[in-house]
């Protein structure tokens, strides 16, 4: 489980996370949203270290991390899955010299069986055939798979995935949703999901948190968000003509 | 942002390179890939510019030399002991700026802006370490050859267009070659090189590791990176001058 206690973080004068506190719960997708710059990225970005708080805590299984030396962090770190926007993947390496980097990096294990690992990884997210190919031959949603095998290659305890299906489309969107639930309920981690979208929201969100204009609003579950009554979360989940048919529906 | 804010993080940001790698395998393979990308890849561009550089040097010594007090052999002289102080290791090292600064530059700045350097942090690798050291450390090892080869084809340049041209016979400049050559210039030529490449590689380095933005700002850092980095190779240069050569 990751706590997160008080947090805020101030860019200048621009304060963008305001007393933030939050569980993020083990073996359940735990999903943040909100409007753009509502400070989605800047909490996530405070709770992998790449940004400094102010103050506040955060815990990884009762661990405060933002209190820990550079090399405590990482010994965190190697326990932490990132999937990025854009997947993030290293121009320079083929697929699957990208998902044994890690492997590369913080264990001994030998070339074969890194390799074998990272097919593995590969073949989990339904790429087994990609490992030589370099990232500019792939397409989006390949290489967002590809940064997911990446990400489960040392069997991290939390998972954090940055809009996992922006840029791709719908039916892609949804496969790379449902490998994000398999792999939370498969390894039993803690996965965070920041997203824009509902359809994700609906399809695995479990615990979710509305943050707007810097603070957490509103938690519940996909079935208490489409019931609420609290305005700005009404507003940001119905803001699409589907969002509000389904709501007609749902009135009926 | 002020220069003196500039300097302090880059010094703080240095402190990172320095750091004990995480793996030695792979910081040894980076390296090897390094010296072909920094050091091996620029040995074309600077024989074509070194041997013209030397080639132009002669014409031009040999066409101001009117008196006839002056020997001949002053021209083989005055390439050798002008490549070795000055047009080797600062001029060529400004070239290399464009060539490897510009790319390092670049590399890093889109390697920030598609969140690659943040991808490394948050797997706990020192980024900076793995990235920039051994940049620098193939600079470090592959500029003084760089240097040596720009050198003895400078001079091989000025051989001969001292012969085509018929300004200086061959035997005269070799002489003049030999004339009165002092070994520590090359000894300064090689500490210079080693300090310019610590600059080659790491202010463009710092430049596009800290971009943020999207392509127009890599290309910015790009540019300011080596506009600062020719600057400081200039200013290093007249300091080292006056420390080495007293």
């Amino acid at each position: 489980m990751i706590e997160v206690k008080g947090l805020n973080k101030s860019f200048g004068e621009h304060h963008v996370l305001k007393n933030i506190d939050a569980q993020f719960h083990k073996g359940q997708v735990n999903i943040i949203i909100g409007q753009s710059g509502s400070g989605k990225t800047v909490l996530t970005k405070c709770m992998v270290g790449l940004h400094q708080p102010e103050s506040g805590s955060i815990l990884y299984d009762g661990r405060e991390f933002t209190a820990l030396s550079f090399k405590e962090k990482k010994e965190i770190r190697q326990d932490l899955g990132m999937l990025f926007q854009g997947g993030a993947l290293f121009d320079s390496l083929t697929v699957e010299q990208n998902v044994m980097f890690p492997l590369s990096m913080f264990t001994d294990k030998t070339l074969a069986e890194r390799k074998e690992r990272a097919q593995f990884c590969l073949e989990r997210v339904n790429l087994p055939n990609a490992a030589k190919l370099y990232p500019s031959e792939i397409s989006g949603g390949m290489k967002k798979r590809v940064a997911i095998a990446r990400a489960i290659v040392m069997n991290p305890k939390y998972l954090f995935c940055d809009e996992p299906n922006s840029g791709l489309d719908p039916k892609t969107g949804l496969v790379i949703d449902h490998l994000i639930k398999e792999i939370t309920d498969e390894y039993d981690i803690t996965t965070i999901v920041i997203t824009h979208d509902m359809n994700s929201v609906i399809e695995i969100g479990e615990n979710i948190h509305f943050i707007y204009k810097g603070e957490k609003w509103w938690e519940g579950s996909k079935e208490e968000i489409l019931k609420t009554d609290n305005q700005e979360v009404v507003d940001f989940v119905y803001a699409s003509k589907f969002m509000k048919r389904v709501k007609a529906d749902l009135a009926k | 942002m002020g220069i003196l804010v500039h300097i302090g993080r880059y010094v703080l940001w240095m402190s990172q390179v320095f750091r004990r790698p995480e793996k030695w395998r792979i910081y040894r393979q980076r390296l090897f890939e390094e010296i072909q990308n920094v050091g091996y890849a620029s040995v074309g561009l600077v024989a074509i510019i070194s041997s013209f550089m030397g080639a132009v040097l002669t014409i031009q010594l040999a066409y101001n030399i009117e008196s006839p007090l002056i020997p001949l052999y002053t021209v083989g002289f005055g390439v050798r002991d002008s490549l070795i102080l000055e047009f080797s290791p600062t001029i060529i090292s400004i070239i290399l700026v464009g060539k490897v600064g510009s790319s390092i530059a670049s590399e890093m700045g889109t390697m920030r802006v598609t969140d690659q350097i943040d991808a490394l942090d948050i797997m706990g690798v020192n980024s900076t370490g793995h990235l920039v050291g051994p940049k620098m450390l193939a600079a470090i090892i592959c500029n003084p050859f760089i240097v040596i080869i720009s050198i003895i084809l400078g001079i091989f340049g000025g051989y001969v267009a001292g012969i085509l041209t018929g300004e200086v016979a061959g035997s005269t400049f070799i002489y003049g070659i030999q004339y009165w050559f002092e070994p520590y210039y090359v000894v300064y030529a090689l500490i210079k090189t080693v300090v310019f490449a610590v600059v080659i590689t790491t202010v463009p380095a710092y430049f596009g590791y800290h971009v943020s933005g999207g392509a127009l700002e890599v290309g910015r850092a790009s540019t300011v990176s080596v506009v600062y980095s020719i600057v400081i190779i200039l200013t290093l240069n007249l300091i080292l001058t006056q420390m080495l050569l007293q």
